[in-house]
């Protein structure tokens, strides 16, 4: 059977590819973000997980919003990035895992979440800054990774506690896939922005650490939270905690935190890195 | 139904928005393409009636002012691909919006990310 061996938190703003493409890790600004990461890169590079489930956001690279899907799955065996407008650089291909991917949306059809089944689909840096954050100079071709992206955008978007199911489902269904294949869990994005409005630059740092804490011990406590909550609390884009919420929902057994930086500002957001084990339910 | 609440000095992009800031949107999307940038720049006003975009959204976009690009339904998302093509970080946005500067406004993120 698959085994979720754990899950990561990870920003993913495209500030941290610039900085990574002009060395910029060591300078002050920089360094309390990129040294919270080796301990994460050493447990990926112990543990060796075959497969990455990427939960993110599209901001405007595959998905326009003429036809704007709630919850997408890709299912090909290789993504691909491409110029997103504003100049950071394009990357190498990511490679896929089709059987699993296939084998997940059957199940969460199955299960209620009618998600947009994708062959092609272009992945911007809310999938790519994560990979290259964790394997640096874009060595991660040799993980296979699954895209789940969620519609953080354009409101109607899914609330938090259907991110949560749907992170359960996907949990369900990886315990349910027959071949024996270790997976990690990314949930990447936020934590508190907001990047429009008179109100731009809000960062909310209680917040953000009160929600890392229960990320770990109360992830149930998250799903009470609406939407329209989390802009007032955590600002217009602070709805991206809906991938770490996603992210906490496969994790259906035992969870032990193992690292965690949080530091702000980073560009204009609170980064949360953190690192969970994950012991599957007994069957 | 909408889901729009007041919270000052944000502009959600609902249902009604969405269909407001369409051209608008669809129009900064066409700068993912190169091409299309250097089109932009070549006759801006070509390109607004390319995409079809409202006198409110054209007025927006000539005056720069990216609060106004909101109420004509922008989204950030494509918004800031317009500002990429400008060579404005997202810190300058952030200082365009707030009547800050972009030191300021840097200067504000930091103080937040304080203990």
């Amino acid at each position: 059977m698959a085994n979720i061996i754990g899950g990561i938190t990870t920003s993913h703003i495209p500030a941290i590819a610039n900085a990574m493409a002009n060395g910029l890790e060591e300078t002050p600004y920089w360094k309390p973000f990129f040294d919270g990461y080796p301990p994460v890169r050493d447990w990926l590079n112990e543990k060796k997980p075959d497969v990455i489930i990427l939960f993110y956001n599209d901001h405007g690279l595959e998905f326009f919003i003429d036809k704007k899907p709630t919850f997408a799955i890709g299912v090909a065996d290789e993504y691909h990035n491409a110029d997103e407008g504003w100049g950071i650089p394009t990357i190498p291909p990511v490679t896929g895992e089709s059987d699993l991917s296939w084998h997940i949306a059957n199940s969460l059809v199955e299960d209620g979440f009618d998600m947009t089944i994708c062959q092609e689909m272009k992945v911007d840096h809310g999938l790519t800054v994560p990979l290259n954050l964790m394997w640096p100079g874009y060595n991660y071709g040799h993980v296979k990774v699954i895209p789940v992206c969620i519609n953080c955008e354009q409101h109607p978007m899914p609330q938090p506690k259907r991110t949560y199911a749907l992170g359960q489902a996907i949990g369900r269904a990886v315990a349910s896939f027959d071949q024996d294949l270790k997976v990690a869990v990314f949930g990447t994005g936020g934590m508190s922005h907001q990047l429009d409005g008179e109100r731009a630059g809000i960062i909310n740092r209680e917040f953000d650490i009160d929600c890392l804490d229960k990320l770990v011990s109360d992830p149930e406590a998250l799903t009470k939270y609406s939407n329209l909550d989390l802009v007032e609390i955590a600002g217009a884009q602070g709805v991206e905690l809906n991938m770490l919420i996603a992210m906490r929902g496969t994790l259906i057994g035992e969870v032990k935190e193992l690292h965690r930086n949080y530091h702000a500002p980073i560009s204009n957001t609170g980064s949360g890195l953190m690192l969970l084990e994950h012991t599957m339910p007994k069957k | 139904m909408t889901q729009t609440v007041d919270i000052p000095g944000t502009i959600m992009l609902d249902g009604p928005m969405a269909t407001k800031g369409y051209p608008l949107n669809k129009m900064c999307y066409s700068f993912n393409n190169a091409a299309a940038r250097n089109e932009f720049k070549q006759d801006e006003e070509a390109y607004y009636e390319k995409f079809k975009l409202t006198e409110e959204q054209r007025d927006a976009m000539r005056k720069r002012d990216v609060i106004a690009m909101l109420e004509a339904g922008g989204s950030i998302y494509y918004l800031a691909k317009f500002a990429g093509l400008l060579g404005l970080s997202v810190q300058d946005v952030g200082g365009l919006q707030t009547g800050m500067t972009t030191e300021e406004f840097k200067a504000f993120l930091v103080k937040q990310g304080e203990i």
